[in-house]
């Protein structure tokens, strides 16, 4: 298995005259689980959104690798699974036509087996072709991992992934971190004690406030 | 091919919720009605009746086009897109979207403008034609464009034909001289220069379009 790597230097971010964070560096390589822990409104999400190339930072830059090759940021995406609470899918299509839809636009082949699989870790495979209109809130977290996961990603961020959860739903997440591990980089941004819990190293973002 | 399972699930997406269609059909039909019913039986002259038939479609667009951005930011799902895709192939997608959308409105508008109003009557068909076709184009485009600007924005039912209105302006102009001659029934080679600066502004307006979208999509 090829092996992936983020490199985070001197990372900063304003939100207009207001610090949310400076001085970030990290490298993070595939094997292990890295945290993302702070208190709420500290900027946890901020740094998730910027490893994912979705928001720019003000200074420092963030090189993805696979294979001590860098990928650029069009190409990001193929790589990167993400999941957050903010994420949402298209109600007015079941679970099954989302992720299809999505197989389509990212130009490879819905994998019908893995999103079966998937469907059943989550235990959401008897829904799956329910509107995602119809789920609750807890539901909608499930699928999102699916989402998350589906074109097998090497890097995996998941921003706040017990969040809307029940003590089942949880216990599932820990078991697709546990697998997920092995070959890929993962991120988990959350305060949630449990979740860190999981991490092989923790960057607190309160020390990088000042 | 990614751009179009882009454009086949915002249609798939628009028959399912009819935001779009149903927005523009209304408006069609609300505004043709109120012209017909304002001119009674007077006697329009064919001039007017183009200069109408442009007015008809600016308005539409702007009431109908905006929703390929303004529907994702309004269900939270551009981050989704944005985790999916390269802003390319959304610019893409959503172009395609707005291609058919136009297309589709603008020919039920002309077809309801030749069968209302006996006065719209066109000399060169293929002139207009040309025209229809360019102009179209160049509608979709800048709708486009400015709808990904504005689908952030706040108030983005005023923005939106604020800011379309200078960048249609010069193409609308254009599409009105091209409608009176083709109603003159002047030859498309008399009318090269009017043509040559649709063709151009739908070129120009395509790249900076390509060339701005990575900065709009990116927050």
């Amino acid at each position: 298995m090829t092996k992936y790597t983020l490199l985070i230097g001197s990372l900063e971010k304003y939100f207009g005259r207001r610090l949310v964070f400076q001085g970030v560096n990290a490298s993070w390589e595939s094997g292990f689980v890295y945290g993302i822990a702070g208190s709420n409104g500290s900027g946890k999400s901020t740094l998730v959104k910027i490893i994912a190339n979705l928001i720019s930072s003000d200074r420092g830059k963030i090189i993805h690798k696979e294979n001590d090759k860098t990928i650029s940021s069009e190409q990001l995406h193929n790589f990167l699974g993400f999941l957050s609470p903010y994420l949402f899918l298209y109600d007015e299509f079941s679970a099954e036509e989302n992720l299809i839809h999505f197989s389509n636009i990212r130009g490879i082949k819905f994998n019908k087996q893995l999103f079966d699989e998937l469907m059943n870790k989550v235990n959401l495979f008897d829904r799956r072709s329910d509107l995602v209109r119809g789920y609750s809130s807890g539901m909608k977290q499930r699928l999102r991992f699916v989402f998350a996961l589906l074109h097998q990603p090497r890097l995996i961020i998941f921003d706040e992934p017990t969040s809307n959860l029940d003590s089942e739903g949880k216990e599932a997440v820990y078991k697709i971190i546990d697998e997920q591990r092995k070959t890929n980089l993962l991120i988990i941004a959350s305060n949630d004690e449990s979740d860190l819990n999981v991490c092989n190293e923790i960057l607190n973002i309160e020390d990088y406030k000042k | 091919m990614k751009s179009y399972s882009l454009f086949k699930k915002d249609w798939l997406s628009e028959l399912r919720t009819r935001y779009a269609v149903n927005a523009l059909a209304m408006f069609i039909l609300v505004t043709i009605s109120v012209i017909l019913f304002s001119i009674g039986s007077e006697k329009i002259s064919e001039y007017l009746t183009g200069g109408l038939l442009w007015i008809v479609i600016f308005f539409s667009a702007m009431s109908g086009l905006s929703r390929a951005f303004v529907s994702e930011e309004e269900r939270n799902t551009t981050m989704t897109l944005q985790l999916i895709a390269a802003p390319s192939t959304i610019f893409s997608g959503k172009l395609i979207f707005n291609l058919l959308l136009v297309f589709l409105m603008n020919f039920a508008i002309t077809i309801l403008f030749i069968v209302l109003f006996p006065s719209f009557a066109l000399k060169n068909f293929l002139l207009f034609f040309i025209s229809f076709v360019f102009g179209n184009i160049g509608i979709a485009v800048s709708s486009t464009i400015i709808a990904a600007i504005i689908s952030k924005a706040s108030s983005k039912g005023t923005l939106y034909p604020v800011l379309s209105f200078p960048i249609l302006l010069p193409l609308i102009l254009t599409l009105l001289e091209l409608t009176k001659f083709a109603m003159d029934g002047n030859s498309v080679e008399a009318s090269f220069v009017e043509i040559a600066v649709l063709i151009c502004y739908d070129v120009i307006m395509l790249t900076a379009s390509y060339l701005l979208f990575d900065f709009i999509w990116k927050e």
